[in-house]
């Protein structure tokens, strides 16, 4: 029972994770980009469509993260280029993508045969659980580590992958230069633009495979409207949960999505609590995180200093 | 010896700068050679910082072109500079606060992964080779201003510079370190670097440089060698007529204690020292001047005594009652007047979008009988401001923050001076002032000592303090070192102190 709970937690917290490492990467560079959900959307309806139309997971993979892209390439411009205000471009980019997706969701829906979409063969076969020979059968460990869905094993590279860009390398090091100090950071030579685009637009991918994941997987791989449902918000949340470390993203997306699902697997034997209350947690514990963090006074695991502020290089 | 030694490190030519309106370089030409230092020499505004940011990929030049090396070259951006060998050290220290000094030395520079103990023998190398002292591991948010200092000299030597500009780089040290580091330029020098120095310090540019160029209103009016040249005469080619650099020292009769803080400790939000155990007088007729680090508890004297932080132990007493724990309101209406010019000299006391009316009003709408706001009063007061302190404004009702540092900054001290108080605390009124308005501003202090106002004035040029204050009081982490008469002091002995050397009995303010 415990080991199936672990499982489903691992299962809800993959599309967090996904767009928890996004916006990481998008704050690590400076940029507060609220329109994750709206990244997601977009990454979901394109990954589905396009495993819909081509049954191949490496095409559904790569729509999903040029769409995603697409989004955080319209925020890019927008906020870097632009220099527009962060925070509203963000909400309007979570607004568009949400409402893009479900206006091609809803149209592909009117002009299908039976009214519904479901993913081809092949394709359900491509994402459906991993099973690898002699190790998925170890038990206990077999089940905890190596039975998951592709999505999954990929969401945990890409976190990792994320770790030791920003921790051991030259690249990662001036992006968070970026972040805390654009001015510092293109006085020392540091391309600020260049590297913020790249960060940003990257980010932006990675969440665009998070929507996927909430299209083809959570709902079983049929089409529904709006199937991102606000994860792209909680990922937003988690960031600060995480104190902006990726390492800690992977377990902070376990840890919210055991929450996810805790009204599922929680004994009804012991108490009965509304569904409602179950789903509050993560933001209960994502305001005790913030409030602990800000008792701690300490200057590190703080958001990028400069998180929020374009920069502007002749400005006075 | 340098094979292009006769060669120009750089020449600038007929350099032209304009931000919307506002011309900050007019055609400059200049020129320096290796194993040089040149002092630019400027009051603020005169488009000292403007023209050297131009040459570190800042700014770009609307006109005007830029040999290094004899080769003309077009600096797009900082990265290009940093590859023709220029590096700039910026009055306010370009360096990430949660990043150690490494990282920040390394930042940038190429390569992908360095391991970190080869790379912190390089650095240590490096240090003593120029006779610096660094701390890879440390963070730069831990460090004191002149390790922070260091911190951006070691970052612009480790990228191979050749030619190194430092903005103002003096203006936060004590007369101490601000020896060592002309020793370290020197010792650069020697191995053939040039150096451009920018400042508005005369004897710092006779102290250190060979030659001196001198930018007025964004053009260069003059270049005279070093030695050639006197304090006098500097001054006068900087503010374009002659100059008097006495400042007057009143004497008052009146010495009657009027505020005294005894004991005074204060912790900072984030848990740092604020002040410890600090205790003075200060009496009517007098200005006490200030002496201290940027960061040594200043800011915080000020705010507890306006009543804006709240004191961990201690008291202050004005005419023996305790004003801890009163709100600033109350503080005010008691005849305390507190104006800080910080930094960016508008965070305090005034309110940038809002004209010179409104905010005469911030500080007596409270006066006010009925519902509706009587402008009356403040607009005669602005008016009265504007002829008396001869404030350079298109009209009273245009936003503050639209008026030249100056002229914020007489309209911040007007503003307090005019509500006639008893005590008056300036932290940095001159702040990036030129000459003529600094010398506004002493007389205008002047005038309150004689109309026994009692001034705590905190302040940043040790000369300026030497000369105008009755005693000086030197802080240091918060605590006071010692307090001494401005007459029988030397500039060596507040360094000493304000680097943390206390002195005996500086408990006792007798």
């Amino acid at each position: 029972m415990f080991v199936k709970f672990l499982n489903a937690a691992v299962f809800a917290g993959t599309p967090l994770l996904f767009g928890t490492t996004g916006e990481m990467m998008n704050e690590k560079a400076g940029h507060l980009n609220l329109g994750v959900e709206g990244m997601m959307a977009m990454g979901a309806c394109a990954g589905f469509m396009a495993g819909y139309f081509y049954d191949s997971i490496l095409i559904a993979l790569l729509a999903a993260f040029l769409a995603g892209m697409l989004g955080a390439l319209i925020y890019a411009l927008l906020t870097i280029t632009f220099m527009a205000n962060q925070n509203v471009t963000g909400l309007t980019l979570s607004i568009f993508g949400v409402g893009i997706s479900n206006f091609a969701g809803e149209f592909m829906l009117v002009n299908s045969a039976s009214n519904t979409l479901k993913l081809p063969e092949q394709i359900t076969a491509q994402i459906s659980n991993i099973n690898i020979p002699g190790l998925t059968t170890v038990p206990v460990l077999g089940p905890l580590f190596f039975q998951y869905n592709i999505f999954v094993y990929l969401a945990v590279l890409i976190a990792v992958t994320c770790g030791i860009y920003y921790n051991n390398t030259k690249t990662g090091l001036n992006v968070r230069a970026i972040g805390e100090n654009p001015g510092a950071a293109d006085a020392a030579g540091i391309k600020v633009t260049k590297l913020k685009y790249i960060n940003v637009l990257a980010g932006g991918g990675i969440c665009g495979l998070g929507g996927a994941y909430c299209s083809m997987i959570i709902n079983g791989g049929v089409w529904m409207n709006n199937p991102v449902n606000g994860q792209g918000w909680i990922a937003v949340a988690l960031v600060i949960f995480a104190s902006w470390k990726p390492y800690r993203a992977i377990f902070g997306s376990f840890i919210f999505g055991a929450f996810n699902i805790l009204k599922y697997y929680f004994p009804k034997t012991i108490i009965t609590l509304p569904n409602a209350l179950y789903d509050m947690l993560p933001f209960v514990i994502t305001a005790l995180v913030l409030v602990m963090t800000s008792i701690r006074k300490s200057k590190e695991n703080q958001q990028p200093a400069s998180c929020g502020v374009n920069y502007y290089r002749e400005e006075r | 010896m340098r094979a292009n030694d006769t060669n120009y490190a750089i020449e600038l030519k007929g350099i032209t700068k304009t931000f919307g309106r506002v011309v900050a370089n007019e055609n400059v030409n200049l020129s320096i050679k290796y194993g040089e230092i040149l002092a630019l020499l400027g009051e603020n505004g005169s488009g000292k910082t403007t023209l050297m940011n131009i040459l570190s990929g800042i700014y770009y030049a609307d006109e005007g072109s830029v040999y290094i090396d004899g080769k003309e070259v077009f600096i797009t951006n900082p990265h290009e500079a940093i590859n023709l060998g220029i590096g700039m050290i910026h009055q306010h220290f370009k360096l990430v606060e949660v990043f150690s000094a490494m990282d920040n030395i390394v930042l940038g520079t190429r390569g992908r992964y360095v391991k970190n103990s080869a790379l912190k023998e390089e650095i240590l190398e490096m240090s003593k080779k120029f006779g610096l002292e660094t701390e890879p591991d440390k963070k730069v948010y831990n460090m004191s201003v002149s390790e922070k200092q260091t911190v951006e000299i070691m970052k612009v030597l480790y990228r191979g510079a050749k030619i190194l500009i430092l903005d103002e780089p003096t203006s936060v040290l004590t007369p101490q370190e601000t020896a060592k580091l002309f020793a370290i330029l020197r010792r650069m020098k020697d191995r053939g670097n040039a150096i451009i120095i920018i400042t508005h310090k005369l004897h710092e540019v006779l102290a250190i440089s060979d030659r001196v160029a001198i930018l007025r209103k964004g053009r260069v009016v003059g270049t005279v060698k070093t030695g050639e040249t006197k304090e006098k005469e500097l001054a006068e080619l900087m503010v374009g007529r002659p100059v008097s650099l006495e400042i007057n020292r009143p004497e008052t009769t009146s010495k009657k204690t009027v505020l005294k803080v005894v004991d005074l400790s204060v912790v900072n939000e984030d848990g740092t020292r604020g002040l410890k155990n600090v205790n003075f007088k200060l009496k009517s007729g007098e200005i006490l001047g200030v002496a201290g680090v940027a960061g040594s508890g200043q800011r915080e004297l000020c705010e507890t005594i306006a009543g804006l932080m709240e004191a961990k132990t201690g008291a202050i007493l004005y005419n023996k009652e305790n004003i801890i724990g009163k709100t600033p309101d109350e503080i005010i209406n008691l005849g305390i007047s507190m104006s800080f010019v910080p930094e960016d000299r508008l965070g305090m006391g005034l309110v940038g979008s809002m004209d010179m009316v409104d905010n005469m009003l911030l500080k007596s709408y409270k006066k006010n009988k009925g519902f509706i706001i009587d402008k009356k009063p403040s607009r005669k007061l602005a008016e009265e401001l504007v002829e008396k302190l001869s404030i350079i404004t298109p009209g009273i009702e245009t936003p503050v923050r639209m008026l030249s540092g100056g002229n914020v900054q007489k309209v911040l001290l007007g503003r307090e001076i005019e509500s006639e108080p008893n005590v008056l605390i300036t932290a940095y009124p001159v702040r990036g002032l030129d000459i003529n308005s600094s010398y506004i501003i002493y007389d205008l202090l002047n005038e309150q000592k004689k109309k026994n106002v009692a001034i705590l004035f905190i302040g940043e040029d040790l000369d300026v303090l030497l000369e105008l204050s009755d005693r000086i009081m030197v802080l240091c982490h918060g605590e006071v070192m010692g307090i001494v008469d401005a007459k029988n002091t030397s500039k060596e002995e507040i360094g000493l102190m304000m680097a943390g050397k206390k002195m005996e009995g500086a408990d006792s303010d007798e």
